[in-house]
This record gives structure tokens, C-alpha cells and sequence, in this order.
């Protein structure tokens, strides 16, 4: 009984600690400690199990974790910022696959026992349920996100478009009707004698592991961050059936928790991008033909844009008092976030007030930009969100749009038929001078045109934006030295 | 193709059709430019830079014209005394000459430019759409001349425009009234304010409020309620009425103000009559009226065209070439206009007048000196400036009007609906156990209480987080995911307990499998998150 208590205590500290944990991010300067809370109370966790555990073959769990950490820590310290998003989905099917896994091992482990009682069976039903759709979704995720696999001397390319079979709502429908049947099958018990119940748990298993990979492919790229996000809610979820499943407090408190995180994440990039959270659950939502697909969006083929180099804008960004960047994933692609930072770093220093606006879905996940620029070294303090920095842009001088396109069209507050339409933008076209620094006049990844390209005060910059940033500051260098 | 850019020769004309930001740009379009000698002087532009800029700076005015392909001007070909001929008979047979031509001011010039066989582009017929809006010099000179005219006014008003508190007393601010807020009136608006004067501004059009308020000016409006925009967005004739509700309004502001910076011009007519002699009378004395249509015949009825006159006091001032008393911007922003109206025609490898580009079809007069038929455009040809809406749906209105301008409150989300959700699944979840539960469960009460008491836990903690997360800033939500990545390898403890409780080795392995991968997630998670937060600094 002792143990029990001191078992219960432990889960009670620990799951305290996870909720300071994610209080600790609520701003940058408690961050840090909010994350050694979160490593206390694992460890915490950890050891209180470990202490209870009657017969427990320390040789293996201990080199399990020990190859564990060596793996983990390796992957964080060599993970590039860019490419933050794959890792993060990465470690979402690890979770999606140890649940999986426990909920096996725990059917297995009951023997015969286990058909009388429905609860468990039921709760270890929906735990490899979720946690196999969590599984492949967050591995095609992850392909996606990269782009190619390489094995050896071959490669593949994985296609950001989204692949949407006919009649794909059925399917999905079809799909978890077979997983229900293969439960209800298993709790009435048809079938299960001689491993015929661990078959059945089995075939679930695979079916929603397909299920997950077809939810995930009918996505499109650029929906990803919203894609992450689902997945790291249903990561969480994974881990609270696990925790009725065994009867364990704190794996329910902390499913819970990360289940409304990545709720809320979701429910933020829908909002930021016009979406209903209903299709993201159901997948496909990406391809969703727009509303207004079938009548021709404004011609602009006609308009002409008015093109700059460097020299103007260097000249640009010195005559001015308030700067605004606006970077978008492009300037991670260019890596330009050094570039930048030098650009923004030179004219901090002749007195210019130079600040970041940070539209909620740039990057290719929540706050990726944020990440992206703290790498850079760029001062959090000067990093603002799109809602604290849209009142105060008639009044900024110039902006530069670095890599980013939709986030910052007009057409999404004004053109009712433009598929963005109803998404909130950054009103760059309200200050005095825009700068969109681009590879070439291709769409965006909403394939609309921006008829921000055409305003008489946008002035296009192609090429390279690390190029492009380089000559800048190499121009505004050699004006200060002049 | 050679463009030649000659000295203006026009009597007190200061600007210069290239400029050596402008020879730049040409030469950068493929075009091999030259000017003549001291084309900028009055401009302050000096020769030398334009060589540097890769212009030949030429002296010999007449070869600069014979070699020339395209001639850049300002003004339109005169009778050069100099050398005792005309432009026009200077310019090559078959070249192509974009400048000024106002043919209705200077109606021979038409004539002696078609005798040449020229191509002629008035650059005073940029139509008015928005792609031709970095093409029109109109704008830019109004621009110009309406900063000019508050520095004309400045000059002869004998006071601060700027309140004051002196040691020796109070300086009231100065009140400007401005007619007409088209790019000339915002202008002016704009220095006045730059100045420190007290500004209002009138127009017929009420679209132009916004555009006045922005510049920091009050908008005067009179009580009558009458469109004054034109399709093509230039002023139309008012009624009566309305006339009269104006002048009325005059009267009043007659008494009040300081200066008057009077802009208003309708398309194709005699500029209208808006500052009577009876409102100069009732001006104070030493007070400024700056006319702007002086060269259409004046909106004050004392302008007299190009003339500074005092008439009871108060400044008339009807000086027309406003814009080339700032040479310097004025040449700039000219030549810039022409950069990009050479551009739009194609630059010097692909130039091709083509009539069915609208901006070319307003602006060409002759081409090889005869008068253009011009081609039936195709249907997408962009509308003037964007005509009026016809009344949207109401239905739409109304979405828009909805919708706020940021998402400033993504914040609250439907909160009455998630609660409501988290309760709906608290009570449908024993509903369903006792629904399905088979009399084992329903025998075994433990069972069910247990399942109870981690639904209470389950749902409390959804609440717990769902308030926590909200309050983390979205700059974090990076390290927001990779944390709930590490936490939710708490699974490890799933994987410990079933490899402790076991004594099958598949169960066994399974469970080694689970907490080698949650070990995984745990240390990169935590770790990479720790590597993320470094980064943060102020």
C-alpha cells in the first residue's frame, strides 16, 4: 500500500510539473525552466515505476534507454532549424508507434482473460486504433515534409501535392467500419480462439495504419503545419488510451494535456488559414476545390510590376525611420536568416526601428519563423506577431517581403471569390514602401495570384533572397562607409 | 537604338528629360543614350555625372538630334533660336519623340512633327489606369507643383505656418484651405501639414476623404449629397445646388483662412470659377491664394496666368510652371516616368508600339506621321480605374462588414462549444460503458468506479491544458510542440509496466520496442527543445 501512495505521489508531482512545464512557455523568459520542469518531472516519473517494479529485467529496459538517449540526443543536437517540422513529426509516430506497440504486448500479455472484460478491450481497441493512425500519418508526414528518401545509391521524390482517390470519404468510412467490426467481433468473442483475437487486433492495427496514411496524403504541402499540428493532438490522445488502458493517472494527464495543445495549435492554423477544423480532422481539406475555382480570378496578366535591385533598396531601408520584415518559409529555404539579421543589425545601429511581423502559418510549423530567427540571433523582443504589428503599418516606411506570399495578399481580405479568401494577412500594402523579394512571379502555395505585385508602392526584387539580402547589406556597408 | 535627350531650350524651363539615375536605368533596358552638354545644369545635375553613368555627352546640338532613334523632352519642340530652326525640323524622318505635345496649346506642333514622318508619344495622355500609374508624369508633376505651391505661399505669407509660444508672445498657427484634393491638392495638403499649418480640404469627390484624412488634413463637406467622380476618376461639372451649398461655404472659409491653394480642373474645360473677387476682398490682409489652373484660366477670378498680383492685400499667385521650379525632383521623377514608359514599350530589343496595349493606344499621336487606326481591342482591356461597384449583394456586404480586419481575437475561440463538447463526452462515455458494459463490468463495481475516476482526471486535465496552452505565446509554439513531443514519451511508463508485469518474451520485446522508441521522443524531444530556447535572446 506504501508503494501505491508513493506511486500516486510521484504521478501527482510529475504531472504538476508537466503543467508548469507548459506554463513556463508562456513567454521567452521562462522557457527554459518551464523545460527543465517537464525533464524533472519525467524523471520523477520514471524513476517512481522503475522503484515499483516487482521483477523488472533491468540489463534490458536500461540498454533499451541507453541506445534510446544516444538516438535522441543525436537527432537533437544535429537537426537543422529548417528542418525542425520533420523531426517533430517524426517523434510524433514514435509515439503513435510505442502505443501501438503497448497495446499489443498488454492483449497478448492477458492471455484469455482478457475477453470477459470489455473495458480493456475497448480501451486497447481505440489506443492501437489512434495510436496506428498516429503512426503512418506522422510517417507520411514526415516524407512529405522532406521531400525524398534516400537509401544507399537510390532515391525517391515524395510529391507535396495532395492524392485524392475518388470516393475517398467512403473509404475512410469504410475503413473505420472494419476496425469496428473487428472489435465488436473481439468483444463478443466470434473468432478469437487460438490467437484468432490477436489476428483480428492485428488487422486493426494495419487498417487504420492505412487509414492514417490516407488521411495524410490527401494533404497538400502547404497545409502541413496544420497536418503537424493534428497529429501531435492525436499523439496525445494515443498516449490517454494508453493510460485508461493501464489504469495510469499520468499517462492520462499528460495525453490530455498534449491532446489540447495540439487541439489548439490546429485550431490556430485553421483560423490563420481559412479552414474548417472539421475537414483537417476528415483529411483532404487542402484540395478542396476553392469556392471560386470556377470563375477566372482577376486577370492580371495584363498588369505589369515594377522591378528594383539592390541599390534602391538599400536606399530605401537608410531614408527610412520603421523597417518591417516579413519573412516567410522562402527565406528559410534561401537560408537568409543570417543575411537578414546582418541587414537588420546594420540598420538598427544607424538608428532605424526595424521589426519582424510573423504571420501565425509561415514556416512549415507553428512558430517556425520564431525558431528560424532566434537561430539567426535576431532579439525575440523585435520578432512581433501579425495582430500587434497590422494597426501599425501606415505608419512603417518600407517593408520587406522575404520568401512569403500568400500571408501577405490583399486578396484575401477584398476578392470573395479568391480561395484565401476569409484568411487573415499581414497588410503589408499600408505602408509606404513594399519590397517583395522573390524568386520569380510564380503563385504562392494557394495558387492565386497576389495582386499585391502590382500596388504602385510594391516594388519586385527577384533573384536568390540570401543573394539579394548580401548585396543589400553589402550596399548599405559601403554607403556607411562613404 | 539610340535615344538622344537634348537641352530644353523652352525660356525658363529648368527641367531635364534624362537625369543620371534615368541613363542608368535606359541603358540597363539595352538603349544607348546621349544627351547634350548641360542638360542638367539647372537641374543641378552636372554633365559629368551623367557621363558616369554612361551617357556621351555631346555639344553639337544638331548631330545629337540626327543620330537619335527616340527623343526624350520635356517640353514640346520649339523654334530653336540658337541655331534658327525648329525642333520639330531637327529630328531625324522617322524617329520617334515622346514629350509634352498639349496639342490644344500648341496646335502647330502636331503638324510639323507629322511633316517629319515622327512617331510622337504625348506623354500628357498616360490614361488613367493603375499598371500606367508609374508612367504618369501628370501625377508626378502635380505632385511636385502641389508642394511647390505651399512653398510659393510660405514665400510671400508673411507669417509662421506653424503655431508658436514665444517668449514674446503667441504665434497663431496658419489655416490652409485646399480645393480640390487631387494629387496636386494632397500634395500640398501634405506640406502644408509638413509645415505646421492648420489644414483643410475640400473636394466633390468624396471618395478622396480618406486619402485627405491620412494626410493628417480635415475634409470640409457640404451638406448636399452629390457624386463628383467621373468614371475615368477625374472631377465632373456639379450642379447648381450645389455650386451654390460650396460658394456658400467659401464665404465662410474666406474670412478664417491664411492661404487658399486653389487645384481644381475638369477634364477638357475652362477651369471653374471657385474664389471670387468678393472672397479675396473678405480675406485678411497679407493672406496667400495659390492658383493652380492658372494656365486653364484660373479658379480665382483675379489670376492672372503666370503672374504674382496683390489685390487688396492679399496674393494672387497664378505661376504655371510650379513644377519646374523644383527642377531637381521634377527631372527625376519625369525621367523615371519615361524609364518605365520605355520599358512598358518593350526597351530597346523588343520595343514595339503595340495598339492594343491601352497605354500605348493613349498615348501615340502619329506613327511615321500618319494618325494611327487603332485596332479593336480584345474584351479583357482593364476598365478606367475601378469603376464604381455596382451595389455588391447585400448578403456580401454584410460578410465583409462582419469580418473583423485581423483576427485579433483568435484568442477566444468558441469556447461555449468546447465546454459543452468536454461535457457531452463526460456524460455520453458511462452512458455508453453502462450501455455496453457486459454484466461482468456492471458485476464488478470496482471496475467501473476505476473508469470513472479516470474519466474525471482525463477531462479535468483537458480543461487544465486547454487554459494553460492558450496562454503560451505563439512565438514558442515551436518548442510548444517539440515539449509535448517529449512529455508524451511518457508512454515509456506503459512499456516498463508490461515488460514488468510479463513473463511471455513477445510481450516482453514489445515492450522493450515501446520504450526504446519513447526514450527516443523523450531525450530528442526535451533536448532539442532546450537547443530551441537558447536561441531566444532579447
Amino acid at each position: 500500500m506504501v508503494e501505491t501512495a508513493l506511486l500516486a505521489t510521484a504521478y501527482l508531482l510529475a504531472g504538476v510539473l508537466f503543467i508548469l512545464s507548459l506554463r513556463g512557455l508562456s513567454n521567452q523568459e521562462t522557457a527554459r525552466q518551464g523545460n527543465v520542469y517537464g525533464i524533472i518531472g519525467m524523471l520523477i516519473a520514471i524513476a517512481a515505476v522503475v522503484i515499483g517494479a516487482k521483477h523488472l529485467d533491468y540489463v534490458s529496459v536500461v540498454g533499451a534507454v541507453l541506445i534510446a538517449v544516444v538516438i535522441g540526443g543525436t537527432m537533437a543536437a544535429r537537426v537543422a532549424m529548417t528542418a525542425m517540422p520533420e523531426m517533430v513529426a517524426l517523434l510524433h509516430s514514435f509515439v503513435g508507434a510505442a502505443a501501438v506497440l503497448v497495446g499489443v504486448a498488454y492483449f497478448v500479455n492477458e492471455g484469455d482473460a482478457i475477453y470477459g472484460n470489455t473495458i480493456l478491450l475497448t480501451e486497447i481497441y481505440i489506443d492501437v486504433f489512434i495510436g496506428s493512425i498516429t503512426f503512418t500519418g506522422s510517417v507520411v508526414a514526415f516524407l512529405k515534409l522532406k521531400g525524398s528518401i534516400s537509401f544507399l545509391k537510390w532515391k525517391w521524390w515524395i510529391s507535396g501535392k495532395p492524392l485524392l482517390l475518388p470516393g475517398r470519404h467512403a473509404l475512410n468510412i469504410a475503413m473505420c467500419l472494419a476496425c469496428v467490426v473487428m472489435y465488436g467481433m473481439t468483444v463478443a468473442g466470434t473468432g478469437t480462439a487460438d490467437g484468432g483475437g490477436l489476428m483480428m487486433l492485428l488487422i486493426t492495427a494495419v487498417i487504420s495504419g492505412v487509414l492514417g496514411i490516407h488521411l495524410v496524403v490527401a494533404i497538400g504541402g502547404a497545409d502541413m503545419p496544420v497536418v503537424v499540428s493534428m497529429l501531435n493532438s492525436y499523439s496525445g490522445w494515443t498516449a490517454a488510451a494508453a493510460g485508461f488502458m493501464l489504469s495510469n493517472d499520468l499517462l492520462i494527464i499528460t495525453g490530455a494535456l498534449v491532446g489540447s495543445s495540439g487541439a489548439i495549435l490546429s485550431y490556430i492554423m485553421c483560423v490563420a488559414m481559412a479552414r474548417s477544423i472539421w475537414n483537417v480532422i476528415f483529411g483532404g481539406f487542402g484540395a478542396a476545390p476553392p469556392k471560386g475555382a470556377k470563375k477566372p480570378q482577376a486577370d492580371t496578366s495584363g498588369l505589369s510590376v515594377i522591378e528594383t535591385d539592390f541599390s534602391e533598396v538599400a536606399g530605401w531601408l537608410t531614408n527610412s525611420k520603421h523597417v518591417v520584415i516579413t519573412p516567410g518559409y522562402g527565406m528559410a529555404v534561401a537560408r537568409a536568416a543570417g543575411a537578414v539579421y546582418e541587414v537588420t543589425q546594420l540598420l538598427r545601429k544607424k538608428g532605424i526601428k526595424v521589426e519582424f511581423a510573423i504571420h501565425p502559418v509561415a514556416g512549415r510549423l507553428p512558430g517556425h519563423m520564431n525558431v528560424l530567427l532566434a537561430e539567426a540571433n535576431v532579439p525575440y523582443d523585435i520578432v512581433l506577431e501579425m495582430d500587434e504589428i497590422n494597426d501599425d503599418l501606415p505608419k512603417v516606411d518600407t517593408v520587406l517581403v522575404i520568401g512569403a506570399n500568400d500571408i501577405v495578399n490583399p486578396g484575401a481580405e477584398t476578392d470573395t471569390d479568391s480561395p484565401i479568401y476569409g484568411m487573415p494577412v499581414i497588410q503589408v500594402w499600408n505602408a509606404g514602401q513594399v519590397v517583395m523579394l522573390k524568386r520569380s512571379r510564380a503563385v504562392g502555395y494557394a495558387g492565386v495570384d497576389n495582386p499585391l505585385f502590382y500596388k504602385e508602392n510594391t516594388a519586385m526584387f527577384f533573384g536568390d533572397a540570401k543573394d539579394s539580402m548580401d548585396a543589400v547589406y553589402a550596399e548599405l556597408k559601403k554607403a556607411a562607409a562613404a | 537604338m539610340r535615344i538622344s535627350v537634348p537641352r530644353e531650350i523652352a525660356p525658363a524651363e529648368r527641367r531635364a528629360a534624362a537625369t543620371p539615375d534615368s541613363v542608368k536605368k535606359l541603358i540597363k533596358l539595352g538603349f544607348e543614350v546621349a544627351v547634350e552638354a548641360g542638360i542638367g545644369v539647372e537641374a543641378s545635375l552636372p554633365d559629368a555625372d551623367y557621363t558616369a553613368a554612361g551617357a556621351s555627352v555631346m555639344d553639337d546640338t544638331k548631330a545629337l538630334w540626327a543620330q537619335a532613334d527616340i527623343v526624350l523632352k520635356v517640353q514640346p519642340p520649339l523654334q530653336h533660336e540658337g541655331l534658327g530652326v525648329h525642333e520639330a525640323d531637327l529630328l531625324p524622318e522617322g524617329a520617334t519623340i515622346v514629350c509634352f505635345v498639349q496639342a490644344d496649346l500648341n496646335p502647330d506642333v502636331p503638324e510639323k512633327l507629322a511633316a517629319r514622318k515622327a512617331t510622337v508619344l504625348a506623354v500628357e495622355q498616360v490614361p488613367r489606369i493603375s499598371r500606367a500609374q508609374k508612367m504618369d508624369v501628370l501625377s508626378s508633376m502635380a505632385n511636385v507643383a502641389g508642394y511647390r505651391a505651399i512653398i510659393e505661399a510660405a514665400h510671400a505669407f508673411g507669417s509662421f505656418f506653424t503655431g508658436q509660444f514665444t517668449a514674446a508672445g503667441k504665434v497663431p498657427p496658419g489655416k490652409v484651405l485646399v480645393i480640390g484634393a487631387g494629387v496636386a491638392g494632397l500634395a500640398a495638403a501634405g506640406a502644408a501639414r509638413g509645415l505646421g499649418a492648420i489644414v483643410r480640404a475640400f473636394d466633390t469627390r468624396s471618395a478622396v476623404r480618406d486619402q485627405v484624412t491620412s494626410m493628417g488634413a480635415e475634409f470640409l463637406e457640404v451638406e448636399i449629397e452629390e457624386e463628383g467622380e467621373t468614371a475615368g476618376g477625374y472631377s465632373k461639372v456639379m450642379s447648381q445646388a450645389f455650386i451654390d451649398a460650396e460658394m456658400a461655404m467659401f464665404r465662410e472659409q474666406a474670412k478664417d483662412v491664411d492661404i487658399v491653394v486653389t487645384t481644381a480642373l475638369i477634364q477638357g474645360r475652362k477651369a471653374p470659377i471657385l474664389w471670387t473677387t468678393d472672397m479675396v476682398e473678405s480675406m485678411k490682409e497679407g493672406s496667400v491664394v495659390v492658383d493652380m489652373a492658372a494656365i486653364k484660366g484660373g479658379n480665382c477670378e483675379l489670376t492672372q496666368n503666370g503672374e504674382h498680383v496683390v489685390h487688396n492685400g492679399v496674393h494672387v499667385i497664378g505661376h504655371s510652371d510650379l513644377s519646374t521650379r523644383m527642377p531637381t525632383t521634377a527631372s527625376n521623377l519625369y525621367s523615371m516616368n519615361l524609364v518605365h514608359m520605355l520599358d512598358e514599350f518593350g526597351g530597346a530589343e523588343g520595343w514595339n508600339l503595340d495598339l492594343t496595349n491601352e497605354i500605348a493606344r493613349g498615348m501615340v499621336l502619329y506613327i511615321d506621321g500618319v494618325e494611327p487606326v487603332l485596332p479593336e481591342l480584345p474584351e479583357k482591356a482593364e476598365k478606367p480605374k475601378p469603376a464604381p461597384k455596382p451595389a455588391p449583394e447585400p448578403a456580401k456586404v454584410e460578410e465583409v462588414a462582419a469580418r473583423p480586419p485581423a483576427v485579433k481575437d483568435v484568442k477566444p475561440p468558441p469556447k461555449g462549444g468546447w465546454i459543452s463538447a468536454i461535457l457531452g463526452l463526460a456524460l455520453i462515455v458511462p452512458w455508453l460503458y453502462y450501455k455496453l458494459a457486459d454484466p461482468g463490468g456492471l458485476a464488478n463495481p470496482s471496475t467501473a468506479v476505476a473508469f470513472l475516476q479516470h474519466m474525471t482526471v482525463f477531462v479535468l486535465s483537458i480543461i487544465i491544458g486547454w487554459h494553460v496552452v492558450w496562454s503560451v505565446t505563439p512565438a514558442l509554439h515551436t518548442p510548444l510542440m517539440s515539449v509535448t513531443n517529449a512529455i508524451s514519451g511518457i508512454i515509456v511508463l506503459g512499456g516498463i509496466v508490461v515488460v514488468d508485469k510479463t513473463d511471455q518474451p513477445l510481450v516482453f520485446w514489445l515492450g522493450i520496442g515501446a520504450i526504446l522508441l519513447a526514450t527516443i521522443n523523450i531525450a530528442g524531444g526535451f533536448l532539442v527543445t532546450q537547443r530551441m530556447l537558447k536561441m531566444f535572446h532579447r
